[in-house]
């Protein structure tokens, strides 16, 4: 047994590649069936991934969901930020850089609308649930910009340890939900150009999200979406310690 | 050969992260800044400057699709390393925190989109097409 998890743990990439294979090679064999393609494929290998996520972080009480059981581990390598990037950059091939210009204004008005609403939105409910100190008010309100815009946040202005956690916990499910949700909504709101993908990468903006939620949807739209939403959580850093911060002081009195 | 076309794509990849560090340290924060939007601008231009100086033959330009094609089984590894257990774990302020957010981002979808005028839809994905993009 512990020669067999040695060797898929040293073989860790080319485990990920097989299961993941494997694993679309069902999530194919389902959509056909049950949903008669209407559900693509890759829309229900991405749940499967979060049900398989979700296991790991329930059976080892880690926070890297499968990679957290040992003989899983390379699934981190295949699906963490280095290969995520290039893979999203090759998307790019072939993309209309007029495309991008024509949709410039859109896109970025919906980065700074898309950081801000979701701040105040999550302030609103931190508020509704009792908070009334800046600080936790801010850190979750920053936390459902992004899991990783609500503890750069919260270290900032000296939040509780538990708010943070909270604040990662609101970032999760905004990244988890918009996975899930994207194909579902896509017809409703119009998210089938490079103009609207732009918007929605601007008002969504966690990477991981919109990467699934595109994926998920239509993969042409990919580099659109991740264009904008590239911004995101760099702004958020910005503007949520700081503007949105003192803001917050402000209204809470 | 094939590898100069993931040459070119890994380049891109890395000069445009690079400007993002560069840019999260000029304006003082702790995030890679438009990263990923920088390194697909590089591509583009290397790859259109390579196309007009006819360095961009098909195994090149397989080297780069590769990776394209790559993209949504490495989103399904992505998916399955998220810490969906913590969303769960966060109760019910943290998912109504999280969720209000994002209905609210969908909702304005649509308004903002109709600045600047109609998009026409991209054309529907053929049979065929759709078999690569899956198996």
């Amino acid at each position: 047994m512990e020669l067999l998890t040695d060797f898929l743990e040293n073989n860790g990439l080319i485990v990920a590649f097989a299961i993941v294979g494997i694993l679309m090679l069902i999530a194919g064999g389902i959509s056909k069936a049950l949903t008669r393609g209407r559900l693509q494929g890759s829309a229900i290998a991405i749940i499967v991934g979060l049900i398989l996520a979700y296991v790991g972080g329930a059976v080892t009480g880690g926070d890297s969901g499968i990679a957290d059981i040992t003989m899983f581990s390379g699934m981190s390598l295949m699906g963490g930020s280095m290969l995520l990037d290039f893979t999203i950059i090759a998307t790019a091939y072939g993309v209309d850089l007029r495309e991008i210009k024509k949709s410039g204004l859109p896109g970025g008005l919906a980065l700074i609308l898309g950081v801000i609403l979701s701040f105040v939105v999550g302030a609103l409910i931190a508020i509704m649930f009792g908070y009334r100190d800046a600080e936790s008010v801010a850190t979750i309100g920053a936390g459902a910009v992004t899991y990783i815009v609500g503890p750069v946040t919260g270290t900032a202005v000296g939040a509780t340890s538990e708010v943070i956690a909270m604040s990662v916990a609101a970032g999760l499910v905004k990244s988890v939900v918009v996975m899930i949700g994207t194909p579902f909504v896509a017809n409703i709101i119009g998210l089938n150009n490079p103009k609207s993908a732009m918007v929605y990468g601007g008002f969504m903006g966690t990477t991981s999200g919109v990467a699934g939620g595109l994926a998920a949807t239509d993969k042409r739209l990919v580099p659109y979406g991740a264009m904008t939403a590239t911004f995101y959580t760099g702004l958020g850093c910005l503007l949520g310690p700081s503007l949105l911060y003192f803001a917050t002081v402000a209204f809470l009195g | 050969m094939i590898l100069y076309g993931t040459a070119a794509l890994a380049l891109s990849t890395l000069l445009g992260k690079f400007v993002g560090e560069l840019l999260g340290v000029i304006v003082g924060v702790d995030a890679n800044v438009g990263g990923v939007g920088f390194g697909m601008l590089f591509l583009i231009l290397i790859v259109n400057w390579m196309r007009n100086k006819n360095l961009l033959p098909e195994p090149t330009e397989h080297g780069v699709l590769f990776w394209s094609g790559m993209y949504i089984p490495v989103v399904v590894a992505m998916a399955s390393i998220q810490n969906v257990a913590g969303a769960l774990d966060g109760g019910l302020m943290a998912f109504l925190a999280g969720f209000a957010a994002l209905v609210l981002g969908l909702l304005m979808v649509p308004v903002i989109s109709r600045i600047g005028g109609y998009s026409e839809p991209l054309p529907p994905v053929s049979e065929q097409e759709l078999e690569e993009q899956e198996v």
